[in-house]
């Protein structure tokens, strides 16, 4: 696995001898993009950690008598056409994003490693029936794909974090597989074999683990598109079901008619799914540097 | 060369027909079918009235015998009817793809026209103040939601001129018209070219570390020459494979920003099916996107492999 040697560069920095804090400054200031996505991502998990305190209002409580509220003190980010306080749900919001991110990317790529391992590993006629299958999922958009199991499956929160994962599969079971294809062909795999290991013990030990540095860039990516993709489900009406305070749903389509009368509700919901999205895609760029130098641009 | 093209298209059909299958299950599992979403608005209705309408509609027939006279039919060019409006398939989708493939057309433009000299610009000056800026601003192009975009779009709109740009089948001139789609088509094209030009980055690197390009260099070409025709056209290549993967984010882009400017073609079609359990509309729909990115996917690797002299297709 090609590296970034963080010790020698500290070192040719002068930065060695200053202590914790000190090596971490000049991290923070040799990857600054990568920092700088960090650290949104960690504001977005502690507000969904800590959303029952940072939020000023219920997110779910509607009151008539706030419907609409212009931005104010009262309503920081205004409030829907429900009086619900717009802050509130979009810290609530933080949860379901994160939760979709985290479930989908976990058991896509969880599914894609199976796949792409047994396939690449085993090849013969598994290999060709799971590379047929690949070729299937991946002939549709994901976005189409997505919506055709959501509404298959039925809108909830789990149902969603499924219709996701599935469309991720390929790509990684794709990677995964080339990999293993390489991989397999390695002296250190042939000496495990010399020395009397099984298959399944040689794949998980000495080959899986080789595979984790594309796997970890790819994930990250894939983390991005499935909060994405969520989002887009949700504003179709086919993703996270009302009320849970989705960001996407926030955005419905009903969202047209105040683009005029209430920006506001246009404005912030979409502006924290961009962050959340932006904050990984530094951060998954910064990773990747980090893990496959050759890519590095 | 030949044998390559038939075990291609063999694949090729192969993969239709594993999603046609995939497809037709996965609406099949849905709960509740088009009957209940009808009988579910209208109230208590007599169960004999339920049995015959799904009747009328084949669906008390077993899976294997529906999927047969799908599939039948769409060989004869029968694609069904609708159950919603209860039209033919083919004319409810029929005049919706123009209206899809001209935003489609003009997105993509703009994508290209956009993204390919930023990603020049970006490669050239690499890591200097402007390629971190540009890098910047396509990692945020590819982070904004599509429809966001397109809300953002609307909202600059009502700003600038005062008014939404409204959707019209017949518009006045071809000026109107032009400026009816541009204004979504931008919309969908502007993250498309945050990708375009992350990948003409990366390609553009790669060739101007190469050899040819020192020697242009050496032998006194200009620098203009060297990145545009010299590094470019080299560079162009790896970019076109990707075509396929471009097709597939586009559509996405698409179905969210017709569904935002209410825009009458297939791409919002597909939703407003999915939502109606309208099955012969959602299944022709998507069978119909797999072949449009299975074809980009085939044309593009023979394209490659006859733009580029080193590729030689062997099976």
């Amino acid at each position: 696995m090609p590296t970034v040697d963080i010790q020698s560069e500290l070192k040719k920095a002068g930065a060695l001898n200053k202590g914790r804090l000190g090596e971490l400054g000049f991290v923070a200031r040799r990857y600054v993009l990568g920092t700088a996505g960090l650290i949104i991502m960690i504001v977005f998990v502690l507000a969904a950690i800590f959303a029952d305190v940072l939020a000023p209002y219920d997110p779910l409580a509607v009151n008539a008598s706030h419907a609409l509220a212009r931005p104010s003190a009262a309503h920081l980010l205004g409030a829907d056409s429900f009086g619900r306080d717009v802050l509130s749900r979009i810290i609530h919001g933080a949860r379901i994003s994160l939760a979709v991110g985290i479930g989908s990317t976990l058991i896509g790529s969880s599914i894609g490693v199976l796949v792409g391992l047994t396939s690449g590993y085993l090849s013969g006629w598994v290999d060709l029936v799971f590379q047929r299958l690949v070729d299937i999922l991946q002939a549709l958009p994901l976005l189409v794909l997505a919506l055709v199991m959501a509404a298959a499956l039925g809108p909830s929160l789990k149902n969603t974090v499924l219709a996701i994962a599935i469309p991720l599969v390929p790509t990684v079971a794709r990677v995964i597989r080339a990999n293993t294809l390489t991989l397999r062909e390695q002296p250190f795999v042939e000496a495990a074999k010399a020395a009397g290991m099984g298959e399944m013990r040689i794949a998980l030990r000495h080959v899986l683990p080789n595979t984790l540095a594309p796997l970890i860039v790819l994930a990250t990516a894939q983390f991005g598109s499935a909060i994405l993709t969520e989002a887009s489900l949700s504003f179709l009406g086919l993703g996270i079901p009302e009320p849970h305070p989705s960001w996407g749903r926030m955005l419905s389509e009903s969202a047209a008619e105040y683009v005029r009368t209430a920006p506001w509700l246009v404005i912030f919901p979409g502006m924290a799914i961009s962050l959340i999205v932006f904050g990984t895609n530094l951060l998954g760029d910064a990773i990747r540097d980090f893990l496959d130098p050759r890519q590095r641009g | 060369m030949l044998s390559y093209l038939v075990r291609r298209l063999a694949l090729m059909l192969l993969t239709l027909f594993g999603i046609s299958v995939i497809i037709f299950l996965l609406l099949r599992i849905v709960p509740g079918n088009i009957v209940d979403v009808l009988f579910d608005a209208a109230g208590f209705v007599d169960p004999a009235d339920k049995l015959k309408i799904e009747k009328d509609l084949g669906l008390d027939q077993p899976f294997v015998v529906q999927y047969a006279s799908w599939i039948g039919g769409m060989l004869r060019g029968d694609l069904g009817y609708s159950y919603v409006s209860e039209k033919p398939a083919l004319a409810e989708i029929l005049p919706r793809i123009p209206i899809t493939a001209r935003l489609a057309v003009l997105a993509l433009t703009f994508a290209v026209a956009i993204g390919i000299p930023l990603g020049v610009i970006s490669a050239v000056r690499q890591n200097t103040r402007l390629d971190y800026f540009l890098r910047v601003i396509s990692l945020a192009g590819l982070s904004l939601p599509s429809f966001w975009l397109g809300l953002l779009v609307l909202m600059a709109a009502v700003a600038l001129f005062g008014a939404i740009p409204i959707y019209s089948d017949a518009p006045k001139s071809a000026w109107d018209a032009f400026a009816m789609y541009s204004v979504p088509a931008a919309a969908v094209g502007l993250r498309s070219s945050a990708l375009i030009m992350r990948l003409t980055r990366s390609s553009m690197l790669e060739v101007l570390r190469q050899d040819y390009i020192r020697t242009a260099r050496s032998k006194g070409a200009s620098e203009t020459s060297i990145n545009y025709s010299h590094a470019l056209k080299n560079a162009i290549l790896p970019i076109l494979t990707v075509i396929g993967v471009e097709a597939a984010f586009l559509i996405g882009g698409l179905i969210v920003t017709e569904t935002v400017f209410n825009i009458p073609g297939v791409a919002r079609f597909l939703v407003e099916a999915i939502r109606w359990r309208d099955y012969p509309i959602v299944q022709n729909l998507v069978m119909f996107i797999a072949v449009i990115v299975v074809t980009t996917n085939f044309i593009v690797d023979m394209l490659y492999a006859a733009l580029d002299p080193r590729i030689k297709l062997a099976d």
